[in-house]
């Protein structure tokens, strides 16, 4: 693993995270009927940024849940230490809601596959839209995201590694090249 | 690879007691649960983390709650579920276990979840097939999933397990439920106590590193929860009566017992209850009562254990 380069620092983190909380009230006018869920695990505390953000323009808060897709998986058999089953927390209903699905790095798009079956469970929201902090690439199903923080071209040998300050204790973006 | 203490991944074929795990791979199930047991409360109580899988409930001895509950924990999970019971199926013509067990194996299932009257069946079984065995209760030896979710019901209610006093009460000497229950709580750390008159405690239950008390009241002094065993007086029918008020009379949890034992102290059963003979209803029904919440944390903690199987199941054949 060989770092290659930085792609965000702190300060591009916040104004990306800012621009798209604009981006979503100009979408959705109000907090009135919008909820925010995060994917565990870094999507989760991406959520709750983007609420924070969303509540200094509108003066109301939008509800934020955090979902975890481990149960919905198409790869867990591939993935060589098998992930903990963590926790769920949507305490509202979302049926009629507007959903911002957040997550870090959209890539294969399997991840938000698992995520809007998981969400479909939950109830029948208005609608689903999709925010994240970079757009990788490679799509492996017809997904897209509504609000993206940066698009970053990457090869395949390369992965995107989000870090944040409440999981890695820095905040910042890098392309990582597996050896 | 740790998290927070808590081991990453879960590597066995089979659950076939508490006896064989680790304080890791219990504080995994445990975890695991808690994260299950919010699948319940959704609009849509199902995730479709077995589907395709098939769970076969192979039942030598008579139970309704066991079986209802690995039932729904299985569909809950999206997996087919196949029930057999031994008075309606081929054992009665004289199949071997092992020969069933086959069996089942050729019909491509995944996961036998298997009651047993003989101490030590599930081991047998697991040996002898590839499918995943978890041992719904072996004879006189393991029940260890309604151990485990005794374990997640105190952990909920009381917050830990370390270092919590927790009295068995009732027919230890014939009781798996006791001694899964004394292998997963000592070995994270609980103080447990087993209290019945001597004829009921096994010779050298000591060993197993718990306290001996044949005092109801002196030990539930110390006890912050009360596990009572369900008593089996029906199978001797002829002494059945002056036994049982005896035994109410001296074991018995009542109100009045509790108001001298530890403040706050929960009562647990693992079903289905005699009232009057176990506990009075006062207690069943009262504000220490637990039993109910502990059918409900018991489809998490199958859940959990069928996930874990079925997941080592999965990373052995890739």
């Amino acid at each position: 693993m060989r770092e290659k380069a930085k792609i965000l620092d702190q300060e591009a983190i916040n104004r990306a995270l800012t621009r798209i909380a604009h981006e979503i009230m100009e979408k959705n006018r109000s907090t009135k009927e919008l909820c925010l869920i995060g994917i565990r695990n870094r999507g989760a505390f991406l959520a709750k940024r983007l609420a924070n953000a969303i509540e200094k323009i509108d003066n109301a808060p939008a509800a934020v849940g955090i979902l975890d897709i481990t149960l919905y998986r198409d790869d867990l058999t591939l993935i060589a230490a098998k992930p903990l089953v963590r926790k769920t927390e949507i305490d509202f209903d979302i049926s009629d809601k507007n959903v911002v699905l957040v997550d870090d790095v959209l890539y294969t798009g399997r991840t938000i596959r698992a995520a809007l079956d998981a969400l479909i469970d939950f109830g029948r929201p208005k609608s689903i839209q999709l925010a994240v902090l970079v757009d990788r690439g490679h799509r492996e199903l017809p997904i897209r995201a509504d609000f993206v923080g940066k698009n970053i071209p990457t090869a395949k040998n390369e992965t995107v590694e989000v870090r944040l300050e409440e999981t890695d204790g820095l905040d910042e973006v890098a392309i990582v090249e597996k050896s | 690879m740790t998290v927070k203490g808590i081991i990453m991944s879960w590597v066995r074929k089979d659950l076939l007691g508490l006896e064989y795990l680790s304080k890791e791979e219990i504080e995994l199930i445990l975890s695991t649960a808690d994260s299950f047991k919010e699948v319940s409360t959704r609009e849509i109580k199902k995730v479709p983390a077995l589907r395709g899988k098939t769970v076969v409930n192979l039942f030598y001895e008579p139970s309704t709650r066991t079986r209802v509950s690995f039932e729904v924990a299985a569909k809950r999970l999206s997996a087919d579920v196949i029930n057999i019971a031994s008075e309606t199926s081929s054992v009665k013509k004289g199949e071997t276990l092992i020969d069933t067990g086959k069996n089942i194996q050729a019909l491509k299932a995944d996961i036998i979840v298997m009651r047993h009257n003989y101490s030590g069946a599930a081991v047998v079984l697991a040996r002898n097939i590839d499918l995943s065995v978890i041992n719904a209760g072996d004879g006189w030896h393991e029940h260890p999933t309604q151990a485990l979710l005794d374990i997640f019901t105190l952990k909920e209610k009381l917050g830990r397990i370390p270092g919590l006093h927790v009295t068995i009460v009732g027919d230890i000497a014939h009781s798996r439920v006791a001694r899964s229950n004394i292998w997963g709580l000592t070995k994270l750390g609980a103080k447990v106590t087993v209290c019945a008159p001597a004829m009921l405690i096994p010779p050298g239950i000591e060993e197993l590193g718990v306290k001996v008390s044949h005092d109801l009241g002196e030990a539930l002094k110390q006890a912050d929860a009360v596990n009572v065993l369900r008593m089996q007086f029906e199978r001797d029918e002829e002494e059945a009566f002056p036994k049982q008020l005896e035994y109410f009379q001296n074991f018995g949890i009542t109100a009045e017992r509790l108001k001298k034992a530890k403040k706050g102290i929960i009562v647990m059963h693992p079903g289905p209850i005699n009232r009057g003979i176990e506990m009075s209803s006062e207690v069943a029904d009262g504000a220490n009562s637990v039993i109910l919440e502990q059918v409900t944390n018991g489809i998490a903690v199958r859940m959990a254990v069928l996930f874990l199987v079925a997941q080592a199941r999965e990373e052995n054949a890739a």
